[in-house]
């Protein structure tokens, strides 16, 4: 019999994509989304065990007052749940550790990136080491919050579960913070090495690009997103949950064959299927 | 002792903002800087040791991939000179706030037992710089001092004396809670001058009022034994001036007016109002009857339409005018988060959908000398800009529309109108969700953020001019994430039942909550001891008239309040009972157990005696100049792209996220390359349903000088066309109407007040005509009406400025329409008589010429235009659709055949014309009620049977050429442009 597919989405102080991501995962036939406040996991009243999908979708988490997704990341690091339920980030390693998938989305690749599930080449499971922070999101180069439409270029040879079977994208950016940087060339080496970017912005011909504005920000080798060794851990800075009907799509009144579904769908259905085995 | 902390880039890492500094510097300032290098400072106030400093510098502080800190030294790098920025005491700081919550958690502490944290910023600077010139790159572009406070250091004396850690904490004084008495006994003079020191911006007729109520033999015995003095108390004084401020009572509006006109017996009109507001409302309702999509209007914070069978649209648009001149990013960020909380606290609140926003000011390249007190328009550009930016992108509210409209005259007030829509259920608790009733016995509680000085007098402020003495607590810095945990918790809170109303802490603050809240209870009674509070040092009055942001006010019955504040507190929501509400006919304000004030509340609400004033319409030009030498249209044309009511916005438009919620269907930009104006935006906001909203807006203050009346019928036909572009349905629309006007109350030291106030009655009597004709109800508005700057001998008034917004719906958004042009041998129709139409267009404004035949609206032909068009498009027979506005149909067609990638070839001979019209007329008049649409060769059949008898006519084709192609006038081929040169001169001017 197939696995169960449930999906927590997590929102709260300053989160603001929970609707559409929840939507999204809706629409990839999830048995059950669940919409739950942060609050509500510090509180002890949700968990998340019994989830096999964790979304942290975007926004702006604590006004990104620190550095984008910065005070987030040391509220998962740091912060207790309530009735001796330890650390939440230990629940997050568990829950990683057992298998599940996550996904994060703008903010929520940024507190990935700061929370160290992405890239996390250092750990040997490749999974589960929330300690190590390898790489963050930085300032676009324009200086700017922009949001525009790109076109996103996949490595077929990524562990990415999210992006299996795409080849490329088109898709939303709406952020200020969005240029991948490593903490050192050990690091963008294993990355590259194990085909840990799995998206990349891409210019008109598809290939990865650092020429703005098909690459927003200004990101290195056009790094749009980062997995972790497992390919369950997945962040990318582009908004595949802002494009699940053709209506989304910018140009669609003059696309008369744009399918209805959206194509930021697949990387929903991909986690569905993978979850489902 | 206080710790400072400075966080820089590692090497290697760009500085972006530093960079864009740079730039901003040149661009601005016009001063060549070679490198600014940015270095964040968190000041925390508290003992720490020197390893846990350390620890938490690294730990709270840096990002270890891009940062390092540098505790309690000098941060390591080059520089000439170094500038810190830092907030005055009690300004907003959400980065400090946020730092302290991140600190108290890596030293698991509460966030009460742990040291207040200050963020600051440092911008260094290499470059052979003067210090004249640093001073004025921090005050002109880096700092506004009204709210920061800046410090310049040249190298050396930045390396001797290292930088102190500076604590902007507020001073407490010692609370005094006692009430002062305000005497009303004096002269008008004594009077009038108290209203001034008080900034109570009430009348000498107001105050004797307000004297002759607590005068009566009644009221004293009342307030003998309740242990009041016989004369108001301040809290009493400063209550009743803000319930009774222009800002909240709309007195102007709701005057009886003596309209004179010429040499006939004046016109007596008993509030504006009603008679033309409200009055055009209660007519379109009845003439509607069961196809009235009206729920609630002009009762509540928000006006409520009919969406879906479960669904209600809420929408409000407000001004934030008097805060944006004086600090633009403080001014316009809470004036988005602040309507956020409009729709939030109508009937029982509304999930917020969209933004709107218009800006009006002055150029941003204006030469001419700035009056003191006043910013440059470019920076207030600036500031606005990132202001809705913050507030809106940080609340996770998409900006789907707007606009920039400038005139140098906007110089003495810059407008800005904030606006936002929202979605609920129709039912909740199996109640009607639009209608709310704090009852007797509820218990007051508020919830947000804590109450400072902030924001103290903003209701009265806003009801004055901009002078001298205008306070700088009026301006405040909004909060989006204090007001997103507050929201979301209210979210869930409202579908659990917990309370049985809420309204917004506006204009007013708290006086204004619970007073108008208890107005369905029948009274209240306040404790302000019990209120949570920045920092000490406030009187009672400040308290309970305080604006300080990001609070609600709700009633939550006994029952309820403990499962209410378990949850306010585990969403890390501030939540505090202030006292109750009852039905004792008084409105009563206690510190503990002493009372402070006690207002009967009919008078509170009802006591205020109409204004009486005069109005006489000067008329406008009675005759065009003759026509000005106008000998290459090609040229004219780039010009008029050029301008800066017409130029790309594109600037704005990325830096506002438009998309999030993803219901985004028609974004701001359209087209090929995305650089085409969008007439007006469609969202789908139910993302498992069909049916779309439609926002659109317009606003014609060009017209005004020339014609009131038909600026005001241009604007609503503007607004109305511009959502009958994208496939609204024209006879479910609803609109919302903003004025904002220069002082129409005629005075000693006011002489233009008459005509002011002329101007407003015909503007208000066209929005009746055209809004009744039409059938569209207005539902909520607003207006400010004093938006004048004076000081010294220096007057400015602003041109008088009606916005309509327009909040329109569709059964299917799949079916919406863009105004690019969308394939080569589709044929271009241009839609609608031209008139002679050139008063007051972009046109005239090119070329300096003025003339009275100002744009005029045929409501009858539109009306049955616009149910045709729209039929047309539900059937799905329109390729592209473009509203003619600005600039007119040279414009538009170059607007549309960009933004499509294609040429055009048409021949305007063939256009629909008045007799005799010259090839200016019909390239550039602004006639209303005209588009220009494209149509499949496939389509063209159904499109012209539908169509059959309207003034409309088939001009040429879209073509593979890129070029925009004009014939068929006097001179022959007129226009031969192509399509970069186009899109260049639409594109260069305000890309910033």
């Amino acid at each position: 019999m197939a696995n169960a597919v449930n999906v927590l989405v997590v929102t709260g102080n300053g989160t603001n994509c929970e609707r559409e991501t929840a939507h999204a995962a809706r629409l990839a036939g999830s048995d059950r989304v669940d919409v739950r406040m942060i609050w509500d996991l510090l509180a002890g009243e949700v968990r998340l065990e019994g989830y096999q999908l964790l979304c942290l979708p975007g926004g702006f988490l604590d006004g990104d007052d620190l550095g984008a997704a910065k005070a987030a990341a040391i509220r998962w690091r740091y912060a207790r749940v309530a009735d001796g339920g330890g650390r939440l980030v230990d629940q997050l390693a568990r829950f990683i550790e057992a298998g599940n998938l996550v996904l994060g989305i703008c903010n929520g690749f940024q507190l990935m990136a700061k929370l160290g599930l992405v890239p996390a080449t250092a750990s040997s499971s490749g999974a589960g080491d929330v300690a190590a922070q390898q790489a963050s999101v930085g300032v676009n180069d324009s200086g700017r919050f922009e949001d525009r439409w790109v076109r996103i270029a996949v490595d077929p040879e990524s562990p990415c579960v999210f992006t299996r079977g795409l080849t490329s994208l088109e898709v939303g950016v709406r952020h200020g913070e969005g240029k991948v940087i490593f903490g050192d060339e050990a690091t963008a080496a294993a990355v590259e090495a194990g085909h840990l970017a799995p998206v990349r912005y891409a210019a008109a011909d598809g290939a990865p690009t650092e020429d703005y504005p098909a690459n927003p920000n200004g990101s290195a080798g056009g790094i749009a997103g980062l997995c972790d060794p497992t390919g369950r851990c997945f962040g990318l800075m582009p908004h595949p949950e802002a494009f699940t009907h053709r209506t989304n799509h910018p140009r669609w009144t003059r696309q008369p064959d744009l399918p209805e579904e959206g194509a930021g769908l697949a990387i929903f259905k991909n986690a569905v299927d993978y979850i489902r085995g | 002792m206080a710790h400072r902390i400075a966080v820089t880039k590692r090497p290697g890492i760009t500085d972006a903002v530093g960079l864009k500094t740079v730039r901003r510097i040149a661009r601005d300032l016009d001063l060549t800087v070679e490198r600014v290098e940015t270095v964040e400072v968190y000041v925390v106030d508290g003992d720490l040791d020197a390893e846990t400093l350390e620890r938490v510098a690294g730990q709270v502080f840096t990002d270890p991939v891009l940062e390092e800190a540098a505790v309690n030294r000098l941060a390591p790098g080059e520089f000439d000179w170094l500038v810190e920025v830092g907030f005055r005491p009690g300004v907003t700081d959400n980065a400090g706030r946020t730092a302290r919550e991140s600190l108290a958690l890596v030293l698991d502490r509460s966030v009460a037992d742990t040291p207040a944290v200050y963020n600051a910023r440092e911008y260094r600077f290499t470059g052979a710089l003067e210090r004249e010139e640093v001073e004025r790159i921090a005050r002109s572009l880096l700092a506004n001092t009204l709210i920061q406070r800046v410090t310049v250091l040249d190298r050396v004396a930045a390396l001797a004396s290292g930088l102190e850690a500076t604590v902007p904490r507020v001073t407490e004084l010692e609370v005094d809670t006692t009430v002062q008495s305000v005497d009303l006994s004096g002269s008008d003079e004594d009077l009038a001058q108290l209203s001034r020191e008080m900034v109570l911006a009430l009348s000498v007729e107001e105050l004797c009022v307000i004297r002759d109520h607590f005068a009566s033999a009644e009221m004293v015995a009342q307030r003998t034994e309740a242990g009041l003095p016989a004369a108001p108390t301040d809290v009493e004084m400063e209550c009743l001036a803000q319930t009774w401020s222009e800002h909240c009572k709309h007195k102007i509006f709701n005057a009886h007016i003596y309209n004179h006109r010429g040499n006939d017996e004046a016109e007596i009109i008993d509030s504006l109002f009603d008679t033309f507001i409200k009055g055009a409302t209660d007519v379109v309702r009845e003439n509607r009857g069961e196809d009235d999509i009206c729920v609630s209007v002009f009762k509540d914070n928000a006006g409520v339409v009919r969406f879906t069978d479960e669904h209600n649209l809420v929408f409000k648009v407000e001004t934030h005018n008097s805060p944006s001149a004086l600090d633009p990013y403080g001014g316009a960020l809470t004036g988005i988060v602040g309507v956020n909380r409009d729709p939030f606290g109508t009937g029982m609140g509304a999930e917020l959908i969209f933004n709107t926003n218009v800006f009006c000011l002055a150029s941003p390249f204006y030469e001419g000398e700035i009056p003191p007190r006043l910013l440059h328009p470019r920076r207030v550009l600036e500031g606005v800009r990132e202001g809705v930016e913050h507030g809106g992108n940080k609340s996770g509210i998409p900006t789907v529309n707007g606009s920039l409209v400038f005139d140098d005259r906007y110089l003495g007030k810059p407008l800005v109108y904030c606006g936002t829509g929202g979605i609920m259920p129709a039912i909740l608790q199996g109640a009607p969700s639009h209608e709310k009733a704090a009852r007797p016995g509820d218990v007051i509680v508020m919830v947000g953020g804590r109450i400072g000085a902030d924001g103290i007098h903003g209701a009265t402020f806003s009801s004055e001019e901009l002078h001298e003495g205008s306070p700088a607590t009026a301006v405040q810095i909004g909060d989006p994430i204090t007001q997103k945990r507050m929201t979301d918790l209210l979210l869930v809170v409202r579908d659990k039942g917990l309370y049985t109303a809420i309204t917004d802490n506006g204009a007013g603050g708290l006086s204004s909550s619970v007073g108008e809240m208890a107005q369905d209870s029948g009274g209240a009674d306040v404790d302000l001891s019990k209120a949570p509070l920045k920092y000490e040092g406030l009187a009672p009055w400040e308290i309970f008239l305080s604006e300080a942001q990001e609070r609600m006010t709700l009633a939550v019955g006994p029952d309820r309040l403990a499962s209410f504040m378990a949850l306010a507190e585990r969403y890390q929501v501030e939540a505090t009972p202030l006292g109750t509400f009852n039905d004792s006919g008084q409105l009563t304000v206690r510190w503990g157990d002493r009372l402070l004030a006690s207002l009967n509340m009919t008078f509170l609400h009802e006591g205020l005696p109409p204004m009486r004033l005069e109005a006489r319409l000067v008329p406008g030009p009675a005759a065009d100049d003759p026509f000005p030498e106008d000998s290459d249209w090609g040229e004219t044309l780039l010009a008029l792209l050029g301008r800066l009511n017409v130029c790309s916005k594109e600037y704005w438009v990325r830096q506002y996220d438009h998309e999030v919620q993803g219901g985004s269907v028609v974004k701001p930009l359209c087209g090929a390359r995305g650089d085409g104006p969008s007439d007006a935006a469609v969202l789908r906001p139910l993302l498992d349903r069909p049916e779309g909203v439609v926002v659109a807006h317009g606003i014609c203050p060009r017209f005004i000088d020339i014609d009131p009346y038909h600026m005001a019928a241009c604007a609503v036909d503007e607004a109305v066309r511009n959502a009958v572009c994208v496939g609204a349905d024209p006879t479910r629309l609803a609109a919302l109407d903003n004025f904002c006007w220069s002082d129409p109350v005629l005075s000693e030291t006011n002489p233009e007040g008459a005509h002011k106030l002329g101007q407003l009655v015909q503007t208000c009597r066209a929005l009746y005509d055209a809004c009744v004709f039409y059938g569209i109800p207005l539902i909520s508005g607003k207006d400010s009406m004093k938006n004048d700057y004076r000081i010294g001998d220096t007057r400015i008034g602003i041109p008088p400025t009606l916005l309509i917004s327009v909040l329109g719906q569709m059964k299917d958004a799949s079916m919406a329409v863009t105004m690019d042009v969308k394939a080569p041998g589709h044929l271009v129709y241009v839609v609608g008589t031209t008139g002679h139409h050139m008063a007051g267009t972009e046109w005239a404004g090119h070329h300096g010429w003025t003339g009275a035949c100002v744009p005029q609206v045929d409501l009858k032909e539109n009306e049955e235009r616009y149910r045709r068009l729209h039929e047309a498009i539900s059937r799905g027979l329109v390729a592209s659709c473009h509203d003619l506005s600005d600039g007119g149909l040279a414009v538009a067609l170059a607007e549309s055949a960009f933004a499509g990638d294609l040429g055009l070839d048409v021949d305007l001979g063939l256009a629909p014309r008045e007799e005799l019209s010259r090839g200016e007329v019909i390239l550039f008049a602004e006639t209303p009620g005209r588009f220009l649409v494209t149509i499949s060769p496939r389509a063209t059949e159904d499109w012209e049977q539908l169509m059959a008898d309207q003034e409309m006519a088939l001009v040429g084709s879209v073509t593979e050429e890129r070029r925009l192609k004009v014939s068929g006038l006097s001179r022959g081929v007129v226009i031969d442009l192509d399509l970069e040169t186009l899109r260049d001169a639409w594109r260069r001017p305000l890309d910033l």
